[in-house]
């Protein structure tokens, strides 16, 4: 099973929520990190690296000898990726999407396909806890395909627990897509609740069973509450406004290794979602 | 000879828009026959990525060999280059005082990029 913890606002605790989640499985569970643009995960589990590999997108390449300039490669490429003016064509690699179209329609087979380094995918060990995660360079704008390359590298035997990136977009769905439940956090804000009825729209659009952690209880108001109630979601988990949590998250703790006492709200958790699921919940 | 300003209003009053990719629009103005079209730069000023590349491509199809502009990131000068365009930088406040400056022969063609992608 993968679980799938995601959230349209940023900073709601998602991390926290994962990793969590993944120490209170322990054993044999697979952690993977796929806020490509920050991972963060590992700061929490420490460990030691046991793997690292690049991850490259595929961009062509122009055999200029074969090439005709007739065209059909840009006229192709929405992302303007290649584009010819009467000439052979340019390639703006740091555009491409790696879809492969320019080469399958060079009439001339001109194009060939060469990898462009996007990021890496680390792999750490930490109390049977697999952690995967993508790192994506310093400067690459092109976050899915490291998000897909990290979730490749997972075995479908074991638990899986995922942590989204922040809000509803493209890198977003690469992360959630394919995973058997999700888990948005929010908090009770109303910037929590704007974006958490974002995530909502986005989840459904996938057709996801989810249901909604609310983070900092205490904060803010009833209205997370209300919207969830209004809409049959269920709220799995609150997690309190409680200062010893933020000190523990500073020191790189997880909650459940700092304040024992919390144990059982995530143990509650998994719980829960069984429970929805085996109830047939959506 | 058609020459695009990047313009951001539809009349010759309009003032200079300094960038090109994210330009409101072009002035494409044919010193031939002293005669001009309005182009709106709306979609493409807009697209997350690729806009200079586009501007290019907008240029190009309409004919012109020569751009006026503020300024030219990157992708938009090697796009501009392949294709031919010389690019012209100016301080000008309206497209007419770019336009006799360019006349004037006042502008100097640009050799490199002079700001980066994404640049305002």
């Amino acid at each position: 099973m993968i679980l799938a913890v995601a959230s349209g606002k940023g900073g709601t605790g998602k991390t926290t929520v994962s990793v969590n989640l993944a120490r209170t499985i322990g054993h044999g569970v697979q952690l993977l990190d796929c806020d490509v643009e920050e991972p963060n995960a590992h700061l929490f589990l420490g460990g030691r690296e046991t793997g690292s590999e690049i991850v490259t997108i595929p961009i062509p390449e122009v055999d200029e000898s074969l090439c005709i300039a007739c065209g059909e490669c840009g006229r192709f490429c929405r992302y303007h990726a290649i584009v010819t003016f009467g000439s052979t064509p340019l390639v703006f690699s740091e555009l491409c999407h790696g879809c492969g179209g320019c080469a399958m329609v060079c009439p001339r087979e001109a194009i060939r396909e060469t990898g462009r380094r996007i990021g890496v995918v680390e792999t750490r060990e930490t109390d049977g806890i697999t952690l995967i995660q993508g790192r994506l360079d310093i400067g690459v704008a092109m976050a899915p395909p490291l998000i897909r390359a990290v979730k490749a590298r997972l075995k479908k035997e074991t638990a899986a627990i995922l942590d989204a990136p922040p809000g509803t977009s493209c890198p977003v769905i690469a992360a959630v897509r394919g995973a058997d439940f999700v888990l948005l956090v929010t908090e009770p804000t109303p910037f929590g609740l704007h974006d958490l009825r974002l995530a909502v729209d986005m989840i459904r659009e996938l057709s996801i069973p989810f249901g909604v952690v609310v983070n900092r209880m205490g904060v803010g108001d009833d209205r997370v509450h209300r919207f969830c109630r209004e809409q049959e979601i269920p709220v799995l988990l609150e997690i309190p406004d409680d200062r010893r949590i933020a000190e523990a998250y500073s020191r790189g703790e997880p909650i459940v290794d700092a304040l024992p006492e919390y144990a059982s709200h995530f143990a509650t958790l998994l719980w829960n979602i069984r429970e929805f699921r085996n109830a047939g919940g959506r | 000879m058609k020459v695009a300003f990047t313009a951001s209003g539809n009349t010759l009053d309009a003032t200079m828009d300094p960038r090109f990719g994210r330009a409101a629009g072009f002035i494409v103005y044919d010193t031939d026959n002293d005669t001009f079209e309005v182009i709106d730069n709306q979609q493409i000023r807009n697209s997350a990525q690729g806009a200079g590349i586009q501007a290019a491509e907008t240029i190009v199809r309409l004919g012109a060999n020569c751009l006026v502009t503020g300024h030219c990131g990157p992708n938009a000068f090697r796009a501009l280059t392949a294709a031919g365009v010389r690019v012209y930088t100016t301080q000008a406040a309206t497209v007419a005082d770019a336009l006799e400056a360019f006349r004037a022969g006042a502008l100097s063609v640009m050799n490199s990029a002079d700001v980066a992608g994404h640049w305002s």
